[in-house]
């Protein structure tokens, strides 16, 4: 089997989350320095706070200030930060009850080293520089042996509360498109177009995905086909292109589902060579090369007569 | 409901799952998935026409790949159209639904089936995006780091020490030798620390890999399977998500999926526990009230094998094919979710009187 194809694959996305009216109290709190947590029915004190109690899912919007410093209940030494944790060098991730409240806040602790931390030390919040209303507001905590400041007594009321936080989330992958599929894109490498038959139905696929839907067994049989196909049916595009690399494309132009010969089912592709509006169903085509791709640019027609409706009907 | 009304007797009468491995690059998820389901199709000898209802498992986010189950179906053969459905959850829920279903008497026949593919990413940062994206996603906590607060927490109670974490581990590897689908067994080192007090050897091998099982009711599944693995009950809970909320020593919510399931009205000889670090087994044998004298993880556990969304539905798996064998009369199976064992799945499996 050839090499399978690999490609770095970079998922990323800025995902806009709005807050319920805890949230936003509690992480505005961290913007100007202030820790809330929210009172529950039973007078515990939750921090960070929630809008619901997790034990009885009764509604809790009684928020109330408690101190910046607390007692680590639990840790684990973290030797090699990772992307987007709170530090670059090595630190503890602790849960931290904070005086005043009844549960722990996951956080990072920055020590000098796994001998300096225990559960039960004493920390206090490091403030970040720059704070806009968000976890990371707390840059992280520190250990602290003093007293515990005397809360201000701050209701959760702020003039410019933060009603929403941007999460950045970046996932890096190494994608590989598994057997068939690199089989295929090798083959159009070389400008043809190699499809997979089913051993049970004979359907040819293209392009394959390594198992025929219908039947639930692999194909394996490499068929080439092509490169000349039939349009079976198509649509004309009135809006231009978002993606960079189809700005050129000008509109009204024609996508359509093109059944290579010898296809058991048909792909897409652009057509072009032709104005939009003489596109027709049974139009002849072949594909249309650009130096250095590895796919064909669109489908132009060949000049053949149109394939007659009954060689295409179960394609469409 | 949680308990199989006597009037309609579920079970699972075929299992098969695929050697898990660190990469399966040369294949697609459809192409590591369509064995196992012809292996386990094979073991009844029913078709996809057979099959009344078809439920799966699997997380795109594991892959990177959109839409991955969508093309997974392309094995099972989905035409003409079939009864489906998916759970962006471990293919043990995915079991969960279909029994509800089979329950419901609307089918007599369901396939489960649940794949991931870890290797294309990392899945201890992928793991961070199932956590609150308030307060905890944006620190990037990732899956180690998580399970190492639990395990101090529990070293602080007194209730282990790394000697008794590298003896978990160490135990469920050894009895690993034994399956030829398990990736990492026999003697691996307790290692160096990965997030303290979490070593190497307490965390389990990241993986690929598939499984399915066939469920069945009544006398189909006597036609399907010798010795059905009747399942007497099944349950799942789950704890908040705040992990500063919850007593991480404790696993409340596996506690009352059990008592749910019926775990505790007899003792069981098996249990197949969904235990990704060692800490976690301990904390789950207390839960379950698992004697000494119980089997626990005979394939070696998820410490052996993980290939994530598919590790859970193997455990009912393993434990069925343990009764199916002879192997065991009453086992018991768990599949967990989430971070610090937050949600939590119990099955009690029996095999007829031999």
């Amino acid at each position: 089997m050839p090499e399978v194809l690999k490609a770095p694959l970079v998922v990323e996305f800025p995902f806009t989350r709005s807050l319920g009216p805890v949230q936003s109290a509690f992480l505005t709190g961290l913007r100007e320095g202030v820790v809330l947590g929210v009172r529950t029915g039973d007078g515990r004190t939750l921090v960070p706070p929630v809008e619901y109690d997790p034990v009885t899912a009764e509604e809790i919007r009684d928020l109330v200030e408690v101190a910046p410093t607390g007692t680590v209940t639990t840790w684990a030494w973290n030797h090699a930060p990772r992307r987007g944790q709170p530090l670059t060098t090595p630190f503890a991730w602790v849960l931290v009850r904070l005086d005043g409240a009844d549960t722990a806040l996951l956080h990072a602790l920055d020590a000098p080293g796994p001998d300096a931390v225990h559960t039960g030390m004493r920390v206090r919040v490091r403030w970040a520089t720059d704070r806009t209303g968000a976890i990371t507001d707390i840059a992280c905590f520190e250990p602290y042996d003093g007293d515990p400041p005397q809360p201000s007594g701050h209701t959760g009321e702020f003039e410019d509360p933060v009603t929403g936080i941007v999460a950045a989330a970046r996932l890096d992958y190494t994608y590989s498109p598994g057997r068939a599929q690199t089989a295929y894109i090798n083959a159009l490498a070389g400008r043809r177009t190699v499809g997979e038959r089913c051993p049970s139905c004979r359907k040819v696929y293209v392009p394959p995905r390594g198992a025929c839907p219908t039947c639930g067994v692999a194909t394996s049989e490499q068929v080439e086909v092509g490169p000349r196909g039939t349009v079976t049916t198509f649509c004309i595009v009135n809006i231009k292109a978002a993606h960079t690399a189809n700005l050129d494309i000008e509109v009204p132009y024609v996508y359509a589902h093109i059944a290579l010969d010898g296809a058991g089912l048909a792909l897409h592709g652009r057509i072009g060579g032709i104005p939009y509006d003489e596109v027709r169903m049974g139009l002849r085509v072949e594909p249309v090369w650009t130096e250095g791709a590895r796919y064909p640019d669109h489908y132009r027609p060949t000049g053949e007569p149109d394939a007659d409706y009954d060689t295409y009907k179960e394609l469409l | 409901m949680t308990s199989a009304p006597r009037d309609r007797e579920i079970a699972v009468v075929a299992f098969a799952q695929t050697a898990h491995r660190r990469t399966s690059e040369e294949l697609s998820e459809v192409e590591m998935l369509m064995p196992v389901l012809h292996e386990v199709l094979d073991r009844t000898g029913l078709k996809t026409a057979d099959i009344d209802f078809t439920c799966s498992g699997s997380s795109d986010y594991l892959a990177g790949r959109a839409f991955s189950f969508t093309l997974a179906l392309d094995g099972v053969g989905a035409w003409p159209p079939i009864s489906e459905s998916h759970v962006e959850m471990d293919g043990a829920w995915a079991l969960y639904e279909a029994w509800t279903k089979l329950l419901t008497g609307d089918a007599d026949t369901a396939l489960v089936y649940a794949y991931g593919k870890s290797s294309p990413g990392s899945v201890r940062d992928v793991l961070t995006r199932q956590l609150d994206p308030y307060y905890v996603a944006p620190l990037w906590p990732d899956s180690v780091a998580l399970a190492a607060l639990q395990t101090q927490a529990l070293i602080d109670t007194g209730d282990t020490d790394e000697p008794a974490l590298a003896a978990v581990a160490a135990r469920n590897r050894e009895a690993a030798s034994a399956n030829p689908h398990a990736q990492l067994k026999g003697t691996v080192p307790h290692g160096e620390y990965l997030v303290r007090p979490l070593r190497t050897g307490d965390c389990p091998p990241i993986g690929d890999g598939a499984a399915a099982v066939i469920l069945a009711a009544g006398d189909r599944a006597r036609d399907l399977c010798a010795r059905p693995a009747w399942i007497r009950g099944i349950d799942h809970r789950i704890e908040a998500h705040g992990l500063g909320v919850r007593d991480l020593t404790d696993s409340p919510s596996t506690r009352l999926a059990a008592e749910r399931a019926g775990a505790f009205e007899r003792p069981v000889d098996t249990a197949e526990l969904h235990a990704p670090f060692t800490a976690q087994e301990i904390v789950l044998r207390t839960a379950l009230r698992l004697g000494d004298d119980v089997h626990v993880n005979p394939s070696g556990g998820v410490l052996a094998a993980n290939p994530i969304m598919a590790a859970g539905l193997i455990r009912v798996g393993e434990a069925a094919a343990r009764i199916h064998r002879g192997e065991s009369d009453r086992a018991l199976a768990h599949a967990t979710s989430g971070p610090c064992l937050q949600q939590n799945l119990v099955a009690v499996l029996e095999g007829e009187p031999r």
